[in-house]
């Protein structure tokens, strides 16, 4: 939000989600970069619009939970095989190979519990979202029915605003 | 873009626009509680208040204080354990099955319905707790070092998978019901004129602005994190059932009770959703969110899956016969014909009777009627894990150790407790939460709402 010191920041506000899609379109064409765009719903399509690469988010889940399984086979391997294997039900502990059936279920769940948690992890940490942290849209407007558009100034600032008047924002201001 | 077949019936009744979503659904938070809601909180408290009663009184005196005998050594804290657990797998269903499925009827109830599991886990999660007798010590269930050798927890238990299955569910569906409630918790932040509610919402919210990048990475969280949570939801009733299927008393040692437990499981879940959102919606008004064919859809559903535990029942008759297992079919002859066949004809009537009234348009679109089946279909499933615990150890293998089990007060209490926690639970929620998640609501309005519908079926796609 904050504008740096070589670009200013033109904000335009939209009051309908197909408008400010339309927006980052029309804008994008014309060569100028879409900084940011708040809504108070996921715009469908909107990402690739703005040219967002894909979140590799799931990636990274896909990682968590190959961690929480292999912390599960130590887990397992250690605590029943190797530090204090034992008879129980007449069935001992030989190897981790013939036990695995009964770890199943231990290994399905850390995998699951791993990969939920450190990714919703990932998550507040990337969006930098935390308990008390300051509001990240500074118009409140922006959580109910409203939609913020920040695109880089390039150029002429009135042909700008022409083009964000053009485009349907209801409200235009400078950053 | 926004086009749906206009044969599917509106999701959201009435010309609204985002800006009504955002009032309606903030109402309930800010204005002040009616009558009914201070009524029913009030008695939710006294039973809760009863309830922790009971519970210290079993802390101080022991599990003496409950009806168990050393025949029936398990009987109401397993029952009841089960039938919350049960309750809550189908807040993770609405949530995460039916988002795999793009079900767009979910997302009026999903968030309620949330709750719903993680309020039951936390009365569920509390018998265990008491049943050991010692609760501060209750973290021996936990692979911790200790000073015995390290002694270390029983991997091959499914008492052990339990404690996995369940603080993982647990924890999960926290997380999963968090992540949405952000960016509604930042609706209501952006609304507070109260300053302490705006601080306590501001806390809440974690800072929440709706970046187009962070709403990227919200969805492909919100994907992946069903994907995890459904065959998650599947685990943990399946290794609920391994508590009994795992072990050698006639009536518990089947293979059919994983997939019977999940779609009992799914079924009382489904009862106990109707319930709460039949008074939700009446309570707060929210009739155009919570329409008739989001009742409808769910008693389809109760349908279904109480015709599914029916065939359950009658497998597992059909097994005792076949399996030629002397014990096993006396067993299930005593279930039925037995000291506590009340419990096991109320049982089939409940579950395996009373949903079939669903295949009536007129009866599953009737609110009182459904509102009397959903709480029929939770006394049915209490009774059926009731028959399953206590009709299969009463009468073991030596009948001169025969015996009934009849509760005490305490059991009697410590279940009308977790009731009542759970409802305190709820009806502060519905005060304090954005009861619809209304980010995810906003997205369908345009292809769901009925405004938009009748203004695409007159003027064609726009």
């Amino acid at each position: 939000m904050a504008s740096t010191e070589k670009h200013i920041i033109v904000r335009a506000l939209y009051d309908d989600d197909d408008v400010v899609l339309d927006a980052v379109k029309t804008v994008r064409d014309k060569g100028y970069h879409v900084h940011e765009v708040f809504s108070p719903f996921p715009i469908h399509g909107l990402d690739k619009a703005m040219g967002l690469a894909p979140t590799r988010l799931s990636v990274a889940g896909f990682l968590y939970g190959l961690a929480g399984l292999a912390t599960s086979i130590v887990m397992t391997y250690y605590m029943m095989i190797t530090d204090w294997p034992q008879n129980i039900g007449g069935k001992p502990s030989m190897s981790w190979g013939l036990n695995m059936p009964a770890f199943v279920p231990i290994m399905f769940e850390l995998t699951v519990f791993f990969a939920a948690h450190l990714m919703v992890w990932t998550f507040w940490m990337k969006n930098k979202l935390y308990p008390g942290a300051e509001a990240q849209n500074d118009d409140p407007r922006l959580t109910d029915d409203k939609f913020l558009m920040e695109v880089e100034l390039k150029g002429d600032k009135e042909a700008l605003t022409a083009l964000l008047k053009e485009s349907g924002a209801i409200e235009i201001s400078e950053a | 873009m926004h086009y749906e077949a206009p044969i599917r019936e509106p999701l959201i009744i009435g010309d609204k626009s985002y800006h009504d979503i955002t009032v309606e659904v903030a109402r309930p938070i800010e204005t002040k509680a009616p009558r009914i809601w201070w009524f029913a909180f009030s008695l939710a408290l006294l039973l809760f208040l009863w309830g922790i009663g009971c519970i210290l009184y079993t802390i101080g005196e022991g599990i003496g204080t409950w009806g168990l005998n050393k025949t029936v050594g398990w009987a109401w804290d397993i029952t009841n354990f089960v039938w919350w657990v049960g309750i809550g797998h189908a807040g993770t269903l609405i949530s995460a099955v039916l988002l795999l499925f793009r079900q767009k009827w979910r997302m009026a109830i999903n968030r309620s319905a949330e709750a719903m599991t993680i309020f039951s886990v936390v009365q569920a999660a509390l018998f265990p707790g008491i049943h050991m007798g010692r609760l501060w010590l209750g973290w021996y269930v936990f692979p911790f070092p200790n000073q015995y050798g390290s002694l270390w927890v029983n991997f091959n238990s499914p008492l052990l998978w339990d404690v996995f299955a369940i603080s993982t569910y647990f924890s999960v569906s926290l997380v999963f019901w968090y992540v949405g409630l952000v960016p509604d918790f930042a609706m209501i932040r952006d609304r507070a004129i109260n300053p302490v509610q705006k601080h306590i919402y501001k806390i809440l919210s974690f800072g929440w602005g709706g970046k187009a990048k962070h709403w990227q990475r919200f969805e492909e969280l919100s994907l992946v994190l069903a994907g995890l949570a459904t065959p998650l939801v599947l685990s943990v009733h399946t290794i609920v059932s391994m508590d009994f299927a795992t072990s050698v008393i006639p009536g518990w040692h089947t293979t059919i009770f994983p997939p019977y437990f999940v779609a009992g499981a799914i079924f009382s879940g489904f009862a106990m959703v109707q319930t709460l959102l039949l008074i939700v919606r009446k309570m707060y008004k929210m009739e155009h969110y919570i329409t008739l064919q989001h009742i409808e859809m769910m008693n389809i559903v109760i349908m279904l899956t109480g015709s599914i535990v029916g065939v359950a029942y009658i497998t597992e008759l059909f097994m005792a016969w076949y399996s030629g297992v002397e014990y096993e079919q006396y067993a299930f002859l005593n279930r039925a014909t037995g000291p506590y066949w009340w419990a096991y004809w109320s049982m089939m009537t409940c579950n395996v009777f009373s949903p079939q009234f669903m295949w009536f348009k007129k009866l599953r679109t009737n609110l009182i009627f459904t509102f009397i089946i959903s709480i029929v279909v939770n006394i049915g499933m209490w009774f059926e894990r009731f028959v399953i615990i206590v009709t299969s150890l009463h009468r073991d293998y030596l009948p001169s150790s025969w015996s009934m089990f009849s509760p005490s007060f305490v059991d009697i209490g410590i279940f009308l407790g977790t009731i009542g926690f759970f409802f305190v639970l709820f009806l502060l929620y519905t005060r304090t939460f954005p009861v619809i998640a209304q980010a995810e609501l906003k997205t369908i309005l345009k292809s769901s709402g009925e405004y938009y519908k009748k203004e695409q079926k007159d003027h064609g796609e726009h």
